[in-house]
Parts: structure tokens; sequence; C-alpha cells
């Protein structure tokens, strides 16, 4: 037996899967899902299954330079087939967990797509879908979200719970109206955006970090906070002075030359406002802060081990106040989308809930900048389709399309597809 | 390098936890700091460790004052932590976790990751060991993630190393490769301080012992002193933990485990097809290192761990698996090995505690109400019978000091009609008042015939308490032996080495 | 807790399985306090970090072990134990805290709020460039603002002193009462969870179904008004209790954090409604998602001030609640998971079946709100607007009321009386009743952080607590960990 155990080779330590018989318990959450969605599909696409033809198109208006053509789809036998597929596919799914083998996620994105390109082609029955324009349209919707994401994740992966994701936006949104109306000019708008969401990041950061008040009620009550002074200083100052206050030009939308050119990706993703492009960067700087520098590994330490932390000369606080209002001024800039990003002017509630989905976002997105960015892009997918298919005059009630964010984060926190873990400290104070 | 400790104090409150302490920590030696659990050790680290201030006293460095208002000037000075409880990142590689706090970069603040990466392969190749830098530390074994940690402080190039009771997570063969470790690295010239209380560790690495006791240094002994020497040191007496304890008249078999099977989330076995008798009147010491399945065994027996396969019964009834509440209602005691986690609310009073695992109906609730005035005269009678020391019953639980609390539990439990009891770690951070008061009513509740199982770390509590001895190792019973078997014997069973037949007892 | 790993996975897991994986919250509080335990190297220390707990458990820590052969052990038979729950420790901080905490941080919310009137008060802007020149024109400018609209909201909250006679002078508050009729009865509701450890944050998907269910049995089933209303209000509290129940389910089942669940099905039930609203609920001949009126038989019957029975059924309701968490088992019961699930799990208690019944009670109080909203305040047809935000305004009632159930109730009448006087203001004197809004979420603020608040005003710190908050770490170590 001693000489089982030798100089640090891992296997041959206790507890290592190399010496002792592993019992590997079979996971059934996947195919279970699989299954339900099956049923949803056979009951959508055959038992009130639509016939004729679903046309797809891919024409943008402005910068074309390849032509593609019209995709038309024949509605019932694409949906017979579809759902064919995704019955074989949840049986694979079950011959998976029989084996004891993970499911690999390329399978449940296969299978998610061609449900949803099934689900398109049913709500467009007989009609036109521009697909173009969706994906533009759930592009733009999703900037908030997306920025609020990130915000959320670089306050979370330190540590501090992020509820006021909503009350950022809202601030961010209110500021640069009144910042761009007042200077004129939209670069400043954006910065005091971005100053706005940090400076309600203060407030969490303060009385979560220093005083330890539970940060998700710090959360909700500033969410009010925010709320109600933004509807104040409305109601007293902004419609008093609506021209000089609150009449910002909205941001130009601009084509970068070349890459608005490449077929379909190219109008959807490089025609677009400038705070569309600020976007792409926050993504990317996010992403690299937190995984490639000192400065994120750090903040994931504090986030995942404070005490840890802490014991290498890491002071926790800082790191934590100082993640979580970075993080803040990303949302506060998103907060600009809701006034100059789009309409121009500002209105109560004008963020109206999406503060909420943004966290939905950090959540689906298992706190990874970039599976979060993919959730928001998800989450104003559904809210572009919505709005899309209300105009086709689409058998689906709108409303449902809105739930859809909502009821697939409640489906992501139960565990029920694919498992997210958030940051160890997470929501968590640290007492030094 | 030559660390000097001089004078060093600390209060907390009224509590002076370090007094006037003096120590002098030479290069190229193990000097260990041998304190009962409580006399300051930890405290006087952590103020090395610039993890707390210094009340009075100076820290020096080759004659040198210092001045640590965090680790990271302790750190700079070249002092360096093996934690008792590791430092480390559960989801961070080991690279990553040698790194944090003072991390290369090339430009932008990009982590030069290649570089840490040939620094972990280097200092672990110094000392004899492989380990993989891109392995996340929770998938490691504990053994290697203590090498972590003392990678971790090698690659600051700490040359003083102090190690805060390193071996109690440790198996007795990672001990041995632990020593051995701390003999290579005092060799390289660097100083060893060796946090600990555990006698034949001391004798075997040390250069030069200190004991401390009361927050005070007591004296230096040489490593050749005999135990009973360094023990007196340490308590300031001779320890004497036999309460009397008349010979068992074990009944008929009570409790029957069979082919206890038990998984964890990794899908490891925890529970290695365990199997036992324990008959009334008689208590079953359960001994072993610390994490060898003794938690899920007794958890296992309370009901708890649904999916654990096998059989246990008492008196014919099933336990396995039927949860807590009909456990209580089977009629099985348990004090919890973490009573403030488990075994207590702390924020209810002592008389709601009393009747914490009684409150589904009589005598303590009638028509969904609390009977607050029963409940009150229960409780007064209880804090007497049981010595519970607390201004009232309606004092809230966790102003008591351990002991009470503990007396508590006990008063709670063994004032039902138990068919069983089960208490883990049942004296852990007593004081001796408390102990003997513990196991003197353990040794009442055998002798009216409870079956008794008892688990705990501590060897003189085992043998003490035992009438047999089931010794655990991963999670399997290596054999159960009499209770006058020799420490030697049961430390070797401990590492998991099987034992002869003639000492298995049934 | 790397450390733990390889030996005790299985009670982790075990563990995390029942009290909720996902739960971060939850989990934290058992590594955490469980880590503390660990540091101080086993039990019988201290660890518990807020300073103030610290030092008012150690300056109260019981005389512990006998004087005489005191050993190193008696050093920490001093200190007391216990490191908790960090939610149970923020739900005490909660319940214990002192009244002068909560009048300061009234009047601290007050002044911020009169700050935000001066600064928006044209009258007061136009002063202040004659600041130097006439400085007590401004002050008067900023007297008269401030004056004015706390005096709008004193006469529209509490008492018109303008009337002559005292019923019409009253009528604000029995106003006022009204207004606080839904916030009371929804405040306890999540008041009850947060007693229990479960933020219930739901309040306004709840409110929802169980207003929508109490208001579709008000127009669509003719009954007479002593059968109508009662069953109406009991739709109502199983519309509530079935919205809040399903957050229970989903977290007991599946450990989802409650607080994501809540918050995802608020937006759920708004949704629904608003689609239930478009036809089946639809009144007819509307083109606006709205319902019918209530059959007058099914309305609230009471005085033209607004106040009606609902108030009454509210009190009925306080005392059941008070009875429920500190004399009925099940309160017992509550109290024991929010304060140390490990602890009640291990007593018997089952924790994912308070979670479910928590979730179902605060679910029905909230639902009574629902209830209140549509049979009380507006009965003439509801919309998925019927909330009113009060689901989340009883979120801080309950924290004012720090979450016991009389306290919940006179929290709710102060914002009720905020909310009357509110409308006082801003008809009278043009200041918009969102400022409410600030003040009652900057009173709650303060509440949550005492330090803040004792910073404020220079109030000695409970005990001395810089020393003692040291001492709980090192601390000493007691136990014999082998």
């Amino acid at each position: 037996m001693t000489s089982a155990i030798q100089h640090a080779e891992p296997s041959s330590a206790p507890g290592s899967t190399t010496t002792v018989a592993t019992l590997r318990l079979r996971d059934w959450k996947t195919p279970i899902a699989f299954g339900i969605f099956t049923v949803i599909a056979a009951i959508l696409f055959i038992a009130y299954g639509r016939h004729g033809d679903a046309t797809f198109t891919f024409t943008s208006l402005s910068t074309d330079v390849v032509h593609v053509p019209d995709l038309p789809i024949n509605v019932w036998g694409f949906g017979i087939a579809a759902t064919a597929i995704a019955a074989v596919m949840t049986v694979v799914s079950v011959a998976y967990v029989r084996s004891r083998r993970d499911i690999p996620r390329w399978y449940l994105a296969l299978f998610a797509f061609v449900l949803l390109v099934c689900f398109l082609a049913w709500a467009t029955a007989g009609e036109t879908l521009p697909i173009i324009g969706l994906l533009g349209g759930a592009l733009a919707l999703s900037v908030p979200l997306i920025f609020g994401a990130l915000g959320g994740v670089m306050s979370e992966r330190s540590g501090v719970v992020n509820i006021v994701i909503e009350g950022q936006l809202l601030a961010g949104a209110f500021v640069s109206a009144v910042v761009t109306s007042s200077t004129g000019s939209a670069i400043a708008g954006l910065v005091a955006a971005g100053v706005a969401g940090m400076l309600v990041s203060f407030v969490l950061a303060a009385f979560s970090i220093t005083y330890y008040v539970d940060q998700i009620i710090v959360g909700v009550v500033l969410n009010v906070l925010v709320l109600g002074l933004t509807n104040f200083l409305f109601a007293t100052v902004l419609t008093q002075h609506p021209t000089t206050l609150n009449s910002p030009k909205p941001l130009p939308t601009f084509a970068i030359p070349g890459l608005s050119a490449i077929p379909v990706i190219g109008p959807v993703l490089f025609n677009q406002t400038a705070i569309v492009y600020v976007m792409y960067v926050a993504v990317a700087v996010v992403f690299y802060l937190l995984f490639f520098t000192r400065t994120g590994l750090r903040i994931r330490s504090v986030g995942e081990h404070p005490r840890a932390a802490d014991t290498v000369g890491i002071d926790v606080s800082s790191a934590r106040f100082w993640s979580v209002s970075f993080g803040g001024a990303i949302v506060g800039i998103g907060g600009a989308f809701f006034t100059i990003g789009s309409v121009g002017a500002f209105s109560e509630d004008v963020s109206s809930g999406q503060g909420y989905i943004a966290l939905a976002a950090v959540i689906f997105g298992g706190w990874h900048p970039i599976k979060a960015t993919f959730a928001a892009l998800l989450f104003g997918f559904a809210n572009e389709l919505q709005s899309e298919l209300s105009i086709l005059g689409s058998p689906v009630p709108s409303q449902f399309l809105l739930m859809l964010p909502y009821i697939v984060t409640i489906i992501a926190v139960a565990g029920l597809v694919g498992q997210s873990r958030a940051p160890g400290a997470d929501g968590k104070p640290y007492f030094k | 390098m030559k660390l000097e400790l001089r004078g060093i104090t600390k209060r907390f409150g009224s509590l002076v936890a370090n007094d006037h302490i003096d120590l002098a920590i030479e290069p190229g030696e193990i000097h260990c700091i041998l304190g009962e659990n409580g006399a300051g050790k930890t405290t006087l680290m952590n103020m090395l460790y610039g993890l707390l201030p210094i009340d009075e006293g100076e820290i020096l460095i080759d004659g040198v004052a210092q001045h640590f208002t965090s680790p990271r000037d302790a750190m700079r000075a070249g002092i360096g932590m093996v934690h008792q409880h590791f430092m480390l990142v559960p989801v961070f590689t080991v690279a990553e976790n040698v790194i944090l706090g003072h991390e290369q970069t090339t430009f932008a603040g990009h982590l030069n990751m290649a570089a840490a990466r040939v620094r972990v392969k280097e200092i672990a190749a110094q000392f004899g060991f492989h380990i993989d830098p891109d392995a996340r530390i929770e998938d490691l074994p504990v053994g290697v993630q203590q090498r972590v940690e003392i990678i971790k402080a090698l690659a600051l190039d700490a040359r003083v190393l102090v190690f805060d009771e390193p071996t109690a997570v440790l198996t007795p063969q990672e001990t041995d490769e632990l020593m051995s470790i701390m003999r290579q690295l005092r060799d390289s010239g660097r100083a060893i301080v060796f946090i600990t209380h555990k006698l034949r560790e001391v004798r075997e690495v040390a250069d030069r012992i200190t004991v401390v006791r009361l927050g005070k240094v007591v004296g230096s002994v040489s490593p050749g002193a005999s135990d009973a020497e360094m023990a007196s040191m340490m308590v300031g007496r001779a320890v004497e933990l036999t309460v009397a304890k008349g010979p068992a008249k074990p009944g008929e078999a009570a409790l029957v485990v069979e082919d206890l099977v038990l998984a964890d989330r990794h899908h490891l076995p925890v529970l290695d097809h365990v199997s036992f008798t324990v008959r009334r009147g008689e208590i079953l010491a359960v001994a072993g290192v610390q994490g060898n399945g003794q938690t899920e065994l007794v958890e296992t027996l309370f009901g708890m761990h649904r999916d654990a396969t096998g059989t246990a019964t008492i008196d014919g009834k099933n336990l396995l698996g039927i949860g807590s509440r009909a456990a209580i209602e089977a009629g099985v005691g348990f004090v919890p090995e973490d009573r403030q986690r488990d075994g207590l609310v702390g924020d209810f009073t002592v008389a709601e505690n009393l009747m914490l695992n009684r409150s589904a109906g009589p005598p303590f609730v009638r028509h969904g109400g609390l009977q607050l005035r029963l409940l009150r005269r229960f409780a007064d009678q209880k804090i007497r019978e049981f010595d519970v020391r607390t201004p009232s019953a309606s004092t809230r639980a966790r102003q008591l000091s351990g002991g009470n609390q503990q007396k508590l539990v006990l008063a709670r439990e063994l004032s039902r009609d138990l068919r069983l009891l089960i208490a883990a770690q049942p004296t852990r951070g007593l004081d001796v008042g408390s102990i003997e008061f513990v196991h003197e009513r353990i040794i009442a509740a055998r002798d009216e015939g409870v079956p008794v199982v008892v688990v705990s770390t501590e060897l003189d509590e085992v043998t003490a308490l035992a009438d047999r001895i089931a010794v655990m190792y991963r999670g399997a019973i290596v054999g159960i032996v009499p209770p006058d078997t020799p420490r030697d014997v049961l430390g070797l069973m401990m590492a998991g080495a099987p034992v002869d037949g003639p000492r298995q007892a049934a | 807790m790397s450390t733990e790993h390889s030996g005790t996975d299985t009670g982790r897991a075990e563990r995390e399985g029942r009290d909720g994986t996902e739960d971060t919250r939850g989990r934290e509080d058992t590594e955490g306090s469980r880590k503390d335990t660990d540091e101080a190297g086993g039990a019988g220390t201290e660890t518990a970090p807020d300073a103030t707990e610290t030092v008012e458990a150690a300056t109260e820590t019981v005389e512990a072990a006998p004087p005489p052969p005191l050993e190193a052990h008696d050093l920490t038979a001093e200190l007391p134990a216990a490191p908790e729950p960090r939610s149970a420790r923020f739900v005490r901080e909660l319940t214990n805290g002192s009244a002068a905490i909560t009048v300061l941080a009234i009047i601290v919310a007050l002044v911020i709020g009169a700050i935000l009137i001066v600064v928006t008060d044209s009258a007061t802007l136009d002063a202040v460039p004659y600041f130097f020149a006439r400085p007590s024109a401004t002050l008067k400018a900023i007297g008269a603002a401030v004056g004015g609209g706390y005096a709008a909201l004193f006469r529209g909250g509490i008492y018109d002193y303008t009337q002559s006679s005292f019923t019409a002078a009253i009528e604000p508050l029995l106003h006022s009462l009204s207004f606080a009729t839904p916030l009371i009865a929804a405040g306890i509701g999540i008041g009850i969870g947060f007693r229990a450890a479960i933020f219930n944050i739901g309040g306004q998907g709840q409110m929802l179904a169980g207003g929508a269910l109490a208001g579709w049995i008000a127009y669509a089933l003719p009954l007479p008004a002593a059968l109508h209303i009662p069953i109406a209000v009991v739709a109502a509290l199983v519309g509530g209790a079935v919205a809040a129940g399903i957050a229970g389910v989903i977290k007991a089942t599946t450990g989802a954090h409650e607080v994501i669940v809540t918050i995802m099905l608020n937006y759920i039930s708004f949704y629904l409604l608003g689609y239930l609203l478009t036809n089946v609920l639809k009144k007819p001949g509307s083109n606006n998602p709205i319902s019918p009126p209530a059959l007058p038989s099914a309305v609230f019957p009471g005085t033209t001030a607004g106040l009606n029975i609902g108030f009454a059924i509210v009190v009925a309701l306080t005392i059941f609640a008070s009875w429920l968490m500190n004399r009925s088992a099940l309160g017992f019961h509550f109290r024991a998971v929010g304060e140390n699930p490990d602890a009640a799990r291990v007593a018997g208690i089952s924790v994912k079946q308070v979670t479910v019944i928590v979730m179902i009670m605060s679910g029905a109080f909230v639902g009574f709100a629902g209830a209140y909203q549509v049979l009380g305040q507006t009965t003439t047809g509801f919309t998925n607007a019927l909330d009113a935000g009060i689901g989340f305004n009883a979120i801080t009632v309950a924290l004012l009321g720090r979450n016991k159930p009389w306290g919940i109730f006179w929290a709710g009448i102060l914002f009720g009386v905020f909310q009357a006087g509110g409308y006082t203001m801003q008809a009278a004197e043009g200041i918009d009743i969102d400022i409410i809004l600030v003040v009652q979420s900057v009173i709650v603020l303060f509440i949550a952080a005492p330090p803040l608040v004792r910073a404020i005003f220079r109030m000695p710190e409970p005990g001395h607590h810089r020393s003692a908050k040291r001492a709980h770490r090192p601390a000493v170590k007691t136990g014999a960990a082998a």
C-alpha cells in the first residue's frame, strides 16, 4: 500500500480516478428536454401544421454586391421533416446517455437550429420573411442586452451579484439623452452614459462591499431608486426644457466599407449605428480582459476565492469595486442605446425591464462574456422575431415570443439544459 | 535569512492571544511550534504573514525590523505560507494559482502563461515530483493540492516557509512524503516553521521545538524529549482522558450494516462496501483520518444520502435513505460533527433548540401551535440536568460557549427514547470539563442499553470510549479491533494496511 | 474548500443538491459558514465576520467552563460560537435593528427628497443667481419649496388642516390606509419569505395572478355579495399561491435561485395576462386590453375616502401572520430553515418542503394585494398593470418593517401616507409623485446599512467593534482536530 502512494502522481493519490472504479450517473435532463421540444414541434408543425411556401429573402437595400437568391420552403413538408429529425435526435440523445457519454454542444446547437428554422418557416407560411432585416433588427435589439450582460459578467465574476443592470441602463439612457442634447455631441453623451452607469455601480459597490448589505437587496432597491429619480427628473426638468435637454440627435448609421459587402452577414453586422461597433469592441475587451490579463485573473480570483486572493496580496475590496464600476460603465453605455442609439428622446422607464433580460443572459451564458453575448443575441432575436411576425400576422401571439427569454432563463437556471456554474463567491461579501 | 520575533503581543479585547512571544528561526532548520489548539500559534503566524496587525513587538529579518501590513509585504520579505486550508482557487489551473498576485505579463497586461508553466515544472522538478501546470486544482487530490501551495510559496523564492497544521488532511503516507519535502527544503537552506500539535510529527522532523501555551512561549525542548515531557509542557499537566467506564454488557445485535456503498458527485466511492454490527449496550468507535468516509457513514446511518445502496437496519427497521425525519422517528439520536452548522440554530433560543427536532407534533406542538409554557418547563429541567451554563432558556444558542452548545445538543438527543445513538466528533473543540461530561453521558447511554456509534479522529477519544474500534480508510472498513489494540497498529490501519487475523474482533 | 474535495464531496454534493446547487446564496452560506468554522480550527470559535454581531455576542457570551483546571481550552471557551449563514445574519440585522436607525433613515431620505425638490424647483433656481445679493430670498424660496411640498405631503397623507370638519380633515389618513392595505398584505408575504431566507421578488407576478383570478370571478360569476367577495378573495389567494408555488417547486426540485425564477415569472405573468386580456378576459367592445368591470356584489364595501373592508382583512391577516411566525410549528420551521437550513434538515425538517410552503404562503398574502387592487381600488376592470408597482414596493415595505408582521403593518401605513400625500404634492405643488420612489428606496438603503447611518449622525457604534472585529478571526483556535 505504501508503495502505491508515490511522489505526486495525481493518479496514485486517494480519491483519484484511476485507483477507484467510477460509478457514473446518468443524466436524463437533456433527452427529456429534447423529447418535450419534439412533442411541441409535432403539435405545431403537424397537428397545427400550415401549408404553402415560406419565402426567406436575403436582400438588403443598400450594399448588395452579391445577390443571394430567395429561398422558398414548403412549410408542411419541412415541418414533417424537421419533426422527424428532432425525434431521431432525441432517440440518439437517449443512446448517448445510456452509453454514459456526454452530449456534445454542437448536437444541442444543431437540434435548436433545425427547430428554429422550421419554426420560422411555419410562422411565415404563405408570406415572405426578410432574413437580413430580421437579423439586423435582432442585432440592434440585442445591443442593450449585450452591454448589460457584459457589465453583469464583469460584476459577477468579481463576486458581486448585479441585479442593478436595469438601473444602470436607465441611468445611461437618461444621461446620454440629456448630455447629447445639451452639448450636441454624441460622443459626450456616450461617455456620460458610461459615467452614469459607473455612478450607480459606486452605490452598489459601496453598500455591498463596504457595508456588506445583501447584494440582491441593494440591487432591487437601487433599481427603484434610479427609476424614481429618472422619472422625477424627467417629469420636472426634461418636460420643462424639452428642446435643450431632451432632443438629442440619434447616432448615425454607417456601413463599414468592404465588410458590409459580405453577403448576408455584411449588411447585418457592418451596417449599423456607432453604438453597435462600440459593442463589438466591448465584447472583445471584456473577453480579453477577463481571461488573458493580469487584471482579469485577479478579478476572477476574488470572485472565486477571495481569501486566497487576499493571502497573495490582492486587495479584494478594491478589485471588486473597480470591476463592478467598470461593468457599470459598460452597462451605462448600453443604456445610451435606448435614447441616442435609437429613438433619440428619453421617456419614462425607457429600459422597460431589458436589464433583467440582460441578467438572464448573464446566467444563461454561464457568466462567460462570449456565451452571454450569444444568449443576449438569442433574446434580442426573439424580440425582433416577435415584431416581424406580428407584421406578418403570424399565428403566434406576440406575448409568447416576448416571454421566451424569461422561460429560457428559468429552464437554464433550473439546469434542464446544460449546466452553468456561478463564480464561487458570487453574491458573497468578503469579510477580511 | 534569519527571522526573529521579539516581544510579539496580540490582544483581542480582554483576551491576550499572544503574550510577548520571542522566537528565532535560523536558516537550514525545521523549527516546530508545538501547542494545543487555541494556544495562539495561528494568530502568531497570521501576524508574521501580514494578515493581522501586531499590537506590540517586532519582526526582524537579518536584524532589520519589518513592518508587514499585508501578505504582500511578508512575501516580499521572503516569507511563504502553506495554509491549513489551502488558499487555492479551485477552478484555476495550477499555473494560474502559482502566479496569482505576482503575474508576469508581456504586453498590454497580457498574462505570460508559458513562463508560468515553465516555472511550475522547474520548481516541482527540484523536489522530484511531477505536476501538470494546466491541471485544475479542484480535480487534484488533497496531497497534490498541498504541493501546489508549496510551489506557490517557492515561486516567490520564499526563504522562510511556514506550514500551518499541514498534516490535518493528509494520510500517514502523504504525511511522510510531506516530511521528506520539508527536509529537502531545509537542506536547501530555507528556514521551516512547522506548526502542529502532533507530537509524533514533531519528533520526526524538528531540529528545534518551541512550545506555546495560552499565548506564551513556555519553553524549548530538544527533539529527543519524550512524548510525556512535550505533552505536559503543551497542556500544563498530564493528559488524562479516560473516563471511568465499566465493562460493556452487550446485548443482541441492534444496528446491522451490510455492504453499504455510496458514491460522491464525481462518481467516486466514498463508502466502499461497509459492513458491521453494533449490539445493544456497546460502543463502536470509528477511527480514521478525517475525510475517509466517516462523515458520509454517519449521515447515511441517519437516513440521508438516498443514493446509498446496501442495508442498514436498526432493530430490523431500515434506515437507508429514509430521511432525517424518519430516522429521528425511528429513535436515532444524532450528535453531528459540526454542531454549529448541523446541530443548532444559532439564532434560536436554548429552549427552541431543545425542541428543534420535535416540532412535528406532541408534546411541544398541538393543533399547529407551539406549547411555549411546556417547552419552557422542559428547557429549564434539561438545562439543570445537563449543566448547560446559560443565563436562561431564552438565551440564543450562539451566545453559548462550544461546550455548552454541545451539552445542549446532547440534552436534546438524549431526552428522547433512543434505539441508536450516533455521535460524530462529539468533543471536538471542547474544554476538558465538557469533554469529560460528554464522555460520561455517552457511556451512560451505553449502560442503559443503547447501541452507540462514535466517530472520532482523536485516537485518545477512540480508545477511551470504544468497546470495539472500526478503522476506516478510503471509505472502507480496514478492520474492527479491540480497544486495547496498540496505537501503532491502529496507525497502520488508518493508513490502509489490512490487519492480521487474530486482531479482528468480529 | 478545495481541501475537502476528495474526501467529503458526497456530503457537500448531497447538501447542495438539497439546498439548491444553483442557489448561489444558499451554497455560499453553507460553504461560508463551514469555511469559517474550519479556519477557526474546528469549533468553539467566533468567526462570524459581522463586526457588530461579534461584539454583541462576545460581550454577552455566557461564562462557560468552570474556573479550575483551565488550560488552553478556556481561552476559547469564552468566545462565542456559531458562524452563521450570511442571509441569516442579514435577516437578523434587519429584524433586530434599532428603532433609532429607522427614524434616522427616514430623516435622511426626507432630506434627500428636500434637496431634489429644491434643485428642481424653478422659483428656487430663479432665486439662486441672487444668492449673494439677497441670500434671504434664496433661502426663502428653498423654504417655500420644501415646506410647501412636505406640508402638502402631510395634508394629503395624514390630516388636512385646511378642512373645517374633523371628518373631512382626517379623510386623507383613511385614504392613506387604503393605499397601505395592499402594501401591507404583499409586504407580509415578502417578509415571510425573508424570514425563511427566501427572496420572493415575484410580487408583481403573484399580484397579477391573484388579481386576475379575483377580477375574473368578480365580473364573470354573478353571486350574492356574501359569497362573491369571499370566493373572489380566496381565488386571489390561490392565484398568488400557485404563481409563487411554481417558483418554490422549481427551487426545491432543481435548486434554481428563487430570485432569478421569480423575476422571470413576473415577466411571464405580465405577458401571459396581457395575452389573456386580448381575448378571453377582454371587455367586449373594448379595443384596449382591459377586463370588464367587477360586479357590484364583488366590490369591497367601504367609505367614500376609499377605505374599505380590505383594510379590516389586512388587520386580520397581520394578526394571523404574527401568530404564524411566532407561535406556530410551521413558522418555527420557516425560521429554522431561514436561519440554519443545515441544522433544520438534520432536525428532520424538510428544507424543500418548507421552501415550497413558504412560497405558497408568501404568494397567498401577495395574492390578496392583487384582490384588493381589483375589488377595492380600481373596480372598473383590470389590466396587466394592476399591480401598480406594489409587488416591488412591498419588498421595501418588508425591509422597512424588518420582516415582522406588525413592523410591516406600520411600514405599509407609512408608505401609504407617502403615496396619498404624494398625489397631493403633485397636484398642489407640482412635485412629481415619483419623488416618493426615491424617498422610499433611500430609506431602505440606509436601513440596510446601519453603519452608514451611524456615520452620518456620528452615533457611537454599538460596542467598540473595531477591535472586536479583528478578534473574530484569529480568535484562537479551539478544537482538537486530531
